[in-house]
């Protein structure tokens, strides 16, 4: 068995003295682990940093071993992070939700797609928003995803301001109006509507409608929790809201 | 299993050595029983009796506080922080830090398990309360956990009016463009400082 494709790191674990086991979210294979012979040498290291984009030759005799990888870097993702808490904390979030919830050797093109495009974002400073994008997609993709286009009560697709914690559907203003502490908000921006203005609360909110739904559907039933990462993420835009 | 044997087997689990390496090694001790066998024997004793963390920068040392924490002739007033005890002895063999050290134990990593708690912060944060120190050197290493876990530090003493400063990170000394990987040329860019004419 043997493909080559192109992927980023989303962990890399020691295996061995010199050796690492390293996970990889591939465009055609998605999330595929296999060994890097040497990957803890000083040479292999850098190449293996969560984050950056490599092109990997996978080689094993049966489908069903571990494998070994070939790993030549593309693009290094943390040398662009440096002295960026925020994304830097948006990319190990990223990296250890996918490492968390998505299964292995399921080809995910979309999830690739909209990993790229997150880490494409790193440039702008828009990261926050597409970071909080990217959760829904990955929602979507595991099978719990959202459903924003009309209200789950009265059916309308216009002022909608909530998202039932229930069934993941959103909420017209006036039909949410009596039960608005047990809801939660839906930020403008996610509905499309706000353009380029993402505010620090929008974000906040944003962050703990996804995180509340990751929480419910994804980890509580395996009995665990949101990546640390990830609640320093939502705890450091909440800040600076 | 007979001595030797079981001699083979514990070396063989230290690092870079195998079964075979291990045999060798366990041959060339027996050989040298009188200059080498017995000295490593007796040092191995000490080292296993008195070896302990120190209680307030992490090192290892026989000592609790450790040679570096009594040195009265450091700089108390910078204090360097490490993931591991290895980065403080390859520090100390640059011989260019003259501070303080403190050792984390380990770096941040969901992937691993490793949350604040299990780092050695909450003594860090301790320490800083002390008005001696005025500089804190964030010398943890140049991967996602380690710039997590510097991050993490600073946002912890950032209520402290200490400096907190990184190290540079870029081109090694002796080092050529030409065999350099993107994310080093990326990182020495971004660390670009101005030249100075003036002697």
């Amino acid at each position: 068995m043997e493909w080559q494709d192109e992927g980023y790191v989303l962990a890399s674990r020691p295996h061995g003295e010199a050796a690492s086991i390293v996970s990889l979210l591939t465009s055609q294979n998605g999330r595929f682990s296999g060994l890097v012979h040497g990957g803890q040498s000083r040479r292999q290291r850098a190449a293996l940093q969560v984050g950056n984009k490599v092109t990997a030759v996978w080689r094993a005799r049966l489908d069903e071993h571990l494998g070994k990888y070939s790993i030549e870097l593309e693009s290094s993702t943390i040398a662009q992070l440096l002295g960026e808490p925020g994304k830097l904390l948006a990319l190990s979030s990223a990296s250890e939700l996918v490492e968390a919830v998505i299964p292995e050797r399921d080809p995910c093109p979309n999830l690739y797609r909209s990993f790229s495009a997150l880490l494409g974002s790193f440039d702008g400073e828009y990261w926050a928003a597409t970071y909080v994008y990217w959760e829904l997609h990955l929602l979507t993709d595991i099978g719990f995803g959202l459903d924003l286009s009309e209200c789950a009560g009265t059916g309308v697709t216009e002022d909608l301001v909530f998202v039932s914690p229930k069934s993941g559907k959103a909420v017209s203003r006036q039909a949410g109006e009596p039960y608005k502490d047990k809801l939660l908000t839906l930020p403008a921006f996610l509905k499309g509507t706000s353009g380029a203005q993402v505010s620090g609360k929008d974000l906040a909110d944003g962050l703990l409608l996804t995180g509340y739904f990751l929480q419910k559907c994804v980890f509580q039933p395996r009995q665990k929790k949101l990546p640390d990462s990830r609640v320093r993420l939502a705890g450091k835009l909440s800040m600076n809201n | 299993m007979n001595s030797i044997d079981k001699l083979i087997h514990l070396l063989a689990r230290l690092p870079g050595l195998g079964p075979r390496s291990a045999r060798r090694v366990a041959l060339f001790l027996i050989k040298k029983h009188e200059s080498l066998l017995v000295p490593l024997r007796e040092a191995l004793g000490e080292i296993s009796n008195s070896i302990k963390n120190c209680e307030v920068c992490g090192n290892v040392d026989t000592n609790s506080p450790c040679q570096i924490c009594c040195d009265a002739k450091r700089n108390s007033n910078q204090l360097c922080v490490l993931e591991e005890v290895a980065d403080l002895w390859a520090m100390e063999r640059t011989t260019a830090f003259k501070g303080r050290y403190h050792v984390l134990g380990g770096r941040l990593s969901a992937i691993d398990g490793i949350g604040p708690g299990d780092l050695n912060i909450e003594k860090l944060i301790e320490r800083v309360k002390d008005r001696e120190i005025t500089e804190i050197i964030l010398a943890t290493n140049l991967t996602v956990d380690g710039e997590t876990t510097a991050h993490y530090i600073t946002d912890c003493l950032s209520a402290s009016n200490v400096k907190i400063t990184r190290l540079a990170h870029g081109v090694p000394v002796g080092g050529e463009l030409d065999f350099l990987d993107d994310g080093t040329l990326t990182a020495a860019l971004k660390a670009r400082r101005q030249v100075n004419s003036q002697l």
